[in-house]
């Protein structure tokens, strides 16, 4: 039984210095490579890193000896290669890095349902309800990584702070294998001697534009009034002075369990031109399949949704005859359902949307279709998507379209009305 | 115009006819069947401008005619009439049935409105009507029920000689059936498309006794009508048009593993191993040798297993397959063992039936599986 304060207020662990630094957040280190060494032990130690084996592959991960030769993640592959040139290239193996990152979520799950995973290695936890439980964040900390360790093998890093955002910048700064823990009082210490480039939303363009101005650590931008920072840079700037004050009130939210999924676009102009539309179709499929993927779910049927200038929406859906979430399928039922609704009543576009409905767990069973010759494109689909996630969900900025969205691409390929 | 007939006799030929009729016809008259008595023959029709069935009956005709009426109308009442004659009569623009003490009065539609039925092409030959509805049954169980891709909700008929071939997917199983018949052509090379549905429908409704006309358009002729004929009924449907995919090449040119497997029980198997297994997961067979074990169901829910005998030759193989396609594959099957053909395990399996456990496999019948993949 625990030890209670018969006045009510909190228990002596509260005295421990971290105890208002509830926001952890854990980040796998060189999470794809490290997975690998579970099953490649003689590369341990070794200049290594994750990439397709192909003309224009990039670096999805590299261990962190082949990043002292210089090679980073995102890197193009022949670039890493010229850097670091006895360095061991890794095929990836998605399955492998979803059932980690399965396992890995549910370790974190157990300490407190209050998560929310930012990506396939990253999440943020609110430990606040687990201190009574577990003592001070600093030891929750430690503990997830022991557990993790422990139960999967691989390294973690942890950072401790009382905003996300200092969490964040936390735990980048004790990678790898590490914890760091920024209580409440040291937040503005702990901030104000780091470059700019430290802060979320600076990139090197906004960092060069900031040093040029004389502010090169975040402790300068704390220093600036917020009102002028607007002036200089738009809204943004009152929210970088923010978070450079270690002031971010951003809430850690749990994902719900979804019943569906859906992406839709509202259009500054009414959109009438039809291979427009099927365009705007096929980019949609693909950003609600790489949802669904990332969520580890498949969609048993789909429905469009299109809304008139005077407002009037309308829906229209359709079972799928086998669960998916790769985008060529959901495209193909997205484009009939559209044809109907535009058959039925036709009028410009000032929304469509897409929403894959009845979604089922894919860690069961996958009922593929027979290989079709003159339809092998199909099986090439879902192996494509694949790939392209495996870059999209590392470096989530990353352009990576199938070519009909990309301007100056093939002319699309619309499915003719029957 | 005025005829009467048994009451037996009258139900069967409207019910036959008017199961054709489309539940939302395309114009009013085609809501209709089309009466006409001459020489001591009532004929029966409906049309819904793919389909047409027609039959002809020996009944009195006191007044030769030619009327159009409701057909749902007609079908529900002369069902519910005593067994006694019945007479049909027209009186002005209605239409009288009388038998014993009931009468009705039907509206009548206006003949001249009702669109010319379509020809009946020639006969092709003969095949034997049960033999002929055993292979619809077989084959129209890979057959497409939905319409993303319209073409696959067809049957494909390849017609060599005295053999026709049958042929239908739904991209995630195919079913491959041969039939001898009898062509009036030896030399006939010919292929066609019905759609699934209309194969099922002539199956059940025209194939039940003795042997079934197979009518098809002169190589010469634009039509696009099948015709099939038996016993004075008859019905022709528009044939799908379109490029069939070219299915043959799935089937393996050649497979290393085979298990035999008796079939009743391995079907009550997976019917029962099945109810564990929800919407989208699978029943996995686990073949060794000299037995088949069956599993469904994951670990956290219920799950469920069942051995069974089985005789494999060649390597032990683990495959899944989603219950439905393999419960409907073995129900098709109709003989006492199954044999299951596989190159590896994510490869499409083949079923095909045989008579003994070591008998030869029989390979008039095939169905290709695609097998479900298992992911964590």
């Amino acid at each position: 039984m625990e030890e209670r304060n018969s006045a009510g207020g909190p228990p002596p662990a509260a005295q421990d210095p971290s105890w208002d630094a509830v926001i952890l957040h854990v980040d796998m280190d060189a999470f794809f490579l490290s997975v690998e060494l579970l099953e490649r032990p003689d590369l341990r130690g070794r200049p290594a890193l994750v990439a397709h084996r192909g003309g224009r592959s990039v670096v999805l991960s590299a261990s962190y000896e082949a990043r002292r030769s210089g090679v980073r993640s995102a890197m193009p592959l022949a670039h890493a290669l010229a850097l670091c040139p006895g360095v061991a290239v890794v095929e990836p193996r998605h399955e492998g890095y979803t059932a980690a990152s399965r396992q890995v979520m549910d370790i974190l799950g157990s300490f407190t349902p209050v998560m929310e995973q930012l990506s396939i290695d990253e999440a943020f936890l609110d430990v606040s309800g687990a201190r009574r439980r577990l003592g001070p964040p600093a030891r929750i900390g430690a503990l997830i990584r022991e557990r993790v360790r422990e139960r999967t093998g691989l390294p973690c890093t942890v950072g401790a702070a009382t905003t996300k955002s200092v969490a964040k910048i936390a735990s980048t700064r004790a990678k790898p294998d590490g914890l760091g823990v920024v209580p409440g009082a040291q937040t503005r210490a702990f901030l104000d001697p780091l470059p700019v480039s430290a802060l979320w939303g600076v990139g090197p363009v906004l960092q060069r534009r900031l040093v040029e101005a004389g502010l090169e650590t975040v402790g300068d931008i704390a220093a600036q009034s917020p009102r002028r920072m607007q002036r200089w840079l738009g809204s943004n700037g009152p929210v970088l002075v923010d978070l450079a004050r270690g002031i971010d009130h951003r809430a850690v939210v749990p994902e719900r369990e979804a019943k569906s999924l859906g992406v839709e676009r509202t259009f500054d102009v009414d959109v009438t031109d039809r291979d427009e539309l099927h365009r705007i179709l096929v980019a949609l499929s693909h950003e609600c399949a790489f949802r669904l993927r990332r969520s580890g779910v498949r969609a048993g049927a789909i429905s469009v949704k299109l809304k008139a200038p005077d407002l009037t929406v309308r829906n229209r859906s359709r079972s799928l005859a086998v669960p998916v979430d790769s985008a060529g399928p959901l495209a193909e039922a997205a484009e009939e359902l559209l044809a109907e609704l535009l058959a039925a009543r036709r009028h410009p576009a000032r929304l469509v949307g897409l929403r894959a409905e009845r979604l089922s767990g894919a860690g069961v069973a996958v009922q593929d279709a027979l290989p079709w010759e003159d339809e092998g494109a199909e099986a090439d689909w879902s192996e494509a998507d694949r790939v392209a996630d495996d870059i999209r969900r590392k470096f989530p900025s990353a352009a990576l379209r199938p070519a009909t969205l990309v301007d100056g691409g093939p002319a699309p390929r619309r499915p003719r009305l029957r | 115009m005025k005829f009467t007939v048994e009451r037996d006799i009258l139900t069967d030929a409207v019910s036959w006819t008017a199961r054709s009729l489309s539940p939302r016809p395309p114009v009013p008259v085609l809501s209709g069947l089309l009466i006409t008595a001459e020489d001591g023959l009532v004929s029966i029709a409906s049309f819904d401008y793919e389909t047409s069935a027609q039959l002809e009956i020996e009944a009195d005709i006191e007044t030769p005619g030619k009327i159009l009426v409701s057909g749902r109308l007609l079908n529900d009442i002369v069902r519910s009439l005593p067994a006694a004659p019945v007479t049909v009569e027209t009186e002005g623009s209605k239409v009288i049935v009388t038998c014993r003490n009931s009468r009705f009065d039907l509206a009548t539609m206006p003949v001249e409105e009702y669109p010319a039925l379509p020809e009946l092409p020639e006969s092709a030959g003969t095949v034997d009507g049960t033999a002929f509805a055993h292979a619809v049954a077989q084959v129209t169980v890979a057959a497409s029920k939905d319409d993303t891709l319209p073409i696959l909700t067809a049957v494909k008929l390849e017609i060599e000689g005295d053999r026709i071939t049958f042929l239908a997917t739904d991209r995630y199983r195919l079913a491959l059936k041969e039939l001898t018949w009898s062509p009036a052509d030896p030399s006939i090379s010919t292929s066609l498309l019905v759609k699934s549905r209309t194969l099922t429908e002539v199956a059940k409704s025209l194939a039940g006794g003795g042997d079934l006309e197979l009518r098809l358009p002169k190589e010469t002729s634009t039509s696009d009508l099948v015709g099939f004929s038996s016993g004075g009924r008859r019905t022709t449907s528009v044939l799908v048009d379109g490029e069939y995919p070219k299915i043959r090449a799935l089937f393996p040119e050649s497979s290393p593993i085979h298990a035999v497997v008796a079939t009743g029980p391995l079907v009550e198997a997976v019917n029962r191993v099945k109810l564990v297994a929800e919407r989208n997961t699978a029943v996995r067979m686990v073949f060794t040798d000299g037995q088949v074990a069956l599993d469904a169901g994951t670990g956290n829910d219920a799950s469920a297993n069942e051995s069974l005998d089985a005789a494999l030759e060649g390597d032990e193989i683990t495959v899944a397959f989603n219950p439905s396609y393999l419960g409907e594959g073995l129900n098709v099957i109709d003989a006492p063992y199954v044999r299951f053909s596989f190159t590896t395990a994510p490869k499409p399996a083949l079923m095909t039936a045989q008579q003994e456990p070591d008998a030869p496999e029989q390979d008039d019948y095939r169905y290709l599986v695609m097998p479900v993949r298992l992911t964590h």
